[in-house]
Formats: C-alpha cells, structure tokens, sequence
C-alpha cells in the first residue's frame, strides 16, 4: 500500500466510467472546487472519460486566483521597505499586483524568498533578528491551522520580528454564494485536504438548505471518478448528502487538533473574492491576541490605487459560468510564463490547468 | 496549495518526523497530530512541512477490496453475456 498507485488503475477507472454511463439519465453539472482537483481532473482526462450528460466546472478553491489584487499590493509595498524580508510559498510571486508582482521586486532587489514551510520562514526571524520578517499567509482551512501553529512558535520562542500577513479564507461561504447567485450546480465535489483538517461537518448545510450533494474526494483518477458515481448516483435517487470517498485521509471529524489551534489564532472576518465579493465570515483575522504578530496592525505601509486587468474573466472562470477557453486573452496574451490573471499564475489555476492538458 | 503528499515515516524525534515520499526524504512536523498515535512505518499526509492526517490503511484496504469485487463482477456479467449473447445492464 502506497496510497497513490493503487487509485491510479486504469481498468478501475474504465470500471467506473461505465457505471457512471449506466446511472445517470439527465444532464447534470458538478462542481470541483479545489484547486489541485481542476489540476487532477484535467491531467488525467477525467471529462473524456465522462458522458456527454455530466459536465464538470472548475469553482473558486485556488486560494492564489481568489485573493485580491490589493493583498499583493500591499505585499510588494511590504517588500519595497529596507526593513522587511518576505517570506512566501511560491506560487504567489509571480501574480500580478496592480503594477508590480514580488517577482519584479526581487529582481529589483528587495529581500523576497520562497519558503518551503512556516518552519522556514521562523529560521528566516530567528537568524535575522533586525529585520521585520513577514509571510504571506494565504491558502484554506488545510494552511491556516499551520500559519497558526508558525504564530504560536514564533510567540512561545519569543521572535518578536515574526508577522504574518493573513489572507486566509474558509470555503463553505463560497460555495452557499454559488448557489443563492443561481449558478446552476448540481453537487459538489468536495476539497480533500480542507476536509483533512474540517471534517464532513462544514457541507451540511448544502444538503440541508440547498438540496445539494456533496462529496469529499481524493486526488487520484480512481478517486475523482468514484465521487463523480457517488453524486450521480445521489442526483438519481434523489437523496443528497454529505458524503466521503477519500476516507483514508478524512475522518467525519476531520483533524480536532488542527481546528483548535486554528481558532486559538484566528477570527472570521468578511473578505473579498474575486468574482463573488464580499462574504461574510469567509476570511481569518489574527486575534488580537495575538496582534504583535499581525502585519497588517504592526507594519503600516502606503498601497498604490487598486487596477484590475482589462479583459480578464477569471472572476466569471472562479463562479463556474465561464470556462478558460471563453478568455480571448486565454493562451495568446496571457499564458503561464506571462499571466495577466491569477487564474493562470497558480498551480492550481483552472487557466494553468487548461493551458497545460486541455489547450 | 492545498496539495499534500502521503509520506511513510521512517524516523521520529520528538515532534519531528523524517519521512520518504519515493526516494525523496522530508521532515515533517507532527504537531497537528499530537492527539493521534504516530509510528515509524505508518503514512502520513505532508502539508506544507507539517504532517496533517496519518492515513488509515483499514479504510484505504476496504475501499480498494470493493474495487476488487466490483472488477470480479464486472467480469462475471462479461462472461455471462459473451456466453448468452445478450446484455445484462
């Protein structure tokens, strides 16, 4: 046992692609969405292995694509002070601020660096005691228990310099906007690895209130096509529910350890989404509690006026009622190696997704 | 940047697991698994240097032995209709 080979069996999966032919009778969409699923889905072809009556859309669970331009903003201003070194996972430095990314900083000197972990950016205050370290906090409910547990160690080993800039967010009230907005949903596949950490608890309020299935998948091929059966097969007998497939990895309690020391750190706030808004309660705020570790209270910077790319629907690409391939900059103006989009930034970027399998 | 890897650990100390994902070795924190018991050899999921969920190999062995008997019985139905030349489902 692996875990990873085991669900990647081809015959399995033909296996499951003709029970899924078998069961469904009417034309339904499905949601993913998590990020690094729209990236599974899209390597391993799952969509041509599908019916032409289910269709699969791509929702706003890439944390780097939903986050507003003006987070980055005020990160390069962050970065543009003699002070400040920035500590960040990779995939945000090469997304476009409004006229400037942390890529271009670095490459204009300022102290920008890619961390593997929290861990590491801890090393980073401790061996830098002068300087003002601050990581770019950003990611779910699967990183924001880890940024917690960097403030607690940062607190108990006294590294006063150690500030984390939160741009946290949780799903849940995402995926009820979806659905009061009218975009047409017929179940969700859940995020795995937020469910790692939440557990089945936080979807039951789509059963419940919007008579919508969710299922809590893994990121294999044989996995994706075993949710994609289970909520068929729950459209079809028209008994919606929270369910689990990736049971090996989500218990229906979810990680209790993770979740305390996440609401130890952390309170909702509202926060924007590219392409829904302002939710309500939908992101983290460090407590103030814990304040002298928040960039935001303890590191005043000016941040240059907010401008949006022009021709970019990756907000209409984020809500599921557009698809990459609608983007007249899709592919032509804007590729990886020069996004105008977050949507095409991220690893897990249904553009980048696209751009890579499915061009 | 949820993405997580299944690791086997093969070393503790203390709270730090040193762990091996093919022929690559990682370390991991355990913190977020304080409340579980954790042993050399068993796996766990990586996030972002952190172990955030030890995987259950009971479920993983039962989800996969359902696959198993739903292959056996795809190939039993295969048969029968070869031999009665008519279909089943």
């Amino acid at each position: 046992m692996k875990y990873i080979d085991e669900y990647r069996d081809k015959e399995i999966v033909r296996l499951l692609a003709e029970e899924i032919k078998r069961t469904v009778t009417k034309p339904v969409r499905l949601m993913e969405v998590c990020g690094g699923h729209t990236m599974s889905i899209q390597k391993y072809g799952i969509p041509y292995l599908l019916p032409e009556e289910v269709e699969l859309i791509s929702g706003p669970g890439c944390p780097v694509c939903v986050t507003s331009r003006t987070y980055i903003d005020r990160a390069v201003a962050y970065s543009r002070r003699d002070d400040v070194i920035i500590t960040t996972y990779g995939d945000l430095i090469r997304v476009p601020g409004s006229s400037s990314s942390l890529d271009k900083e670095k490459a204009n000197g300022a102290d920008v660096r890619i961390v593997y972990s929290i861990l590491d950016a801890l090393m980073v205050a401790k061996k830098n005691r002068r300087k003002k370290i601050v990581f770019l906090g950003i990611g779910f409910e699967t990183t924001a228990p880890i940024s917690a547990a960097g403030i607690i160690k940062a607190q108990m080993a006294g590294l006063t310099n150690f500030y984390l800039y939160s741009a946290h967010k949780i799903m849940p009230p995402a995926m009820e906007t979806l659905i009061d907005e009218g975009v047409k949903i017929d179940g969700y596949i859940g995020p795995g690895h937020v469910s790692t950490i939440t557990g089945k608890g936080i979807y039951l309020s789509i059963p419940e209130k919007y008579g919508l299935g969710v299922v809590i998948s893994g990121f294999e091929p044989v996995d994706l096509m075993q949710s994609i059966l289970m909520l068929v097969q729950q459209i079809e007998n028209k008994e919606p529910k929270v369910e689990i497939e990736y049971t090996r990895a989500v218990k229906p309690e979810g990680n209790v350890k993770a979740q305390e020391m996440l609401d130890e750190v952390f309170e909702y706030r509202d926060d924007w989404w590219r392409g829904l808004g302002i939710l309500k309660n939908s992101g983290l705020k460090i407590r103030d509690k814990y304040a002298m570790h928040d960039a935001e209270v303890q590191i005043p910077v000016d941040v240059e006026p907010l401008v949006e790319p022009k021709g970019c629907i990756c907000g209409d690409i984020l809500r599921g009622v557009s698809k990459p391939k609608d983007c007249k900059l899709f592919g032509t103006v804007c590729t990886p190696s020069d996004p105008v989009g977050s949507c095409m930034v991220s690893n897990e970027g249904s553009c980048a997704a696209y751009y890579l399998y499915n061009r | 940047m949820c993405l997580s890897i299944p690791a086997r650990i093969d070393k503790i100390n203390e709270d730090t697991a040193i762990c091996t994902v093919g022929a690559t070795s990682y370390q991991a924190s355990l913190e977020l698994l304080k409340d579980e018991q954790v042993e050399v050899g068993d796996y766990v999921l990586i996030h972002t240097g952190f172990a955030i969920q030890k995987l259950d190999a009971e479920e993983a062995e039962a989800s996969l032995k359902t696959f198993d008997e739903f292959r056996t019985l795809n190939k039993q139905m295969d048969t029968e209709e070869q031999k009665t030349n008519k279909r089943l489902i």
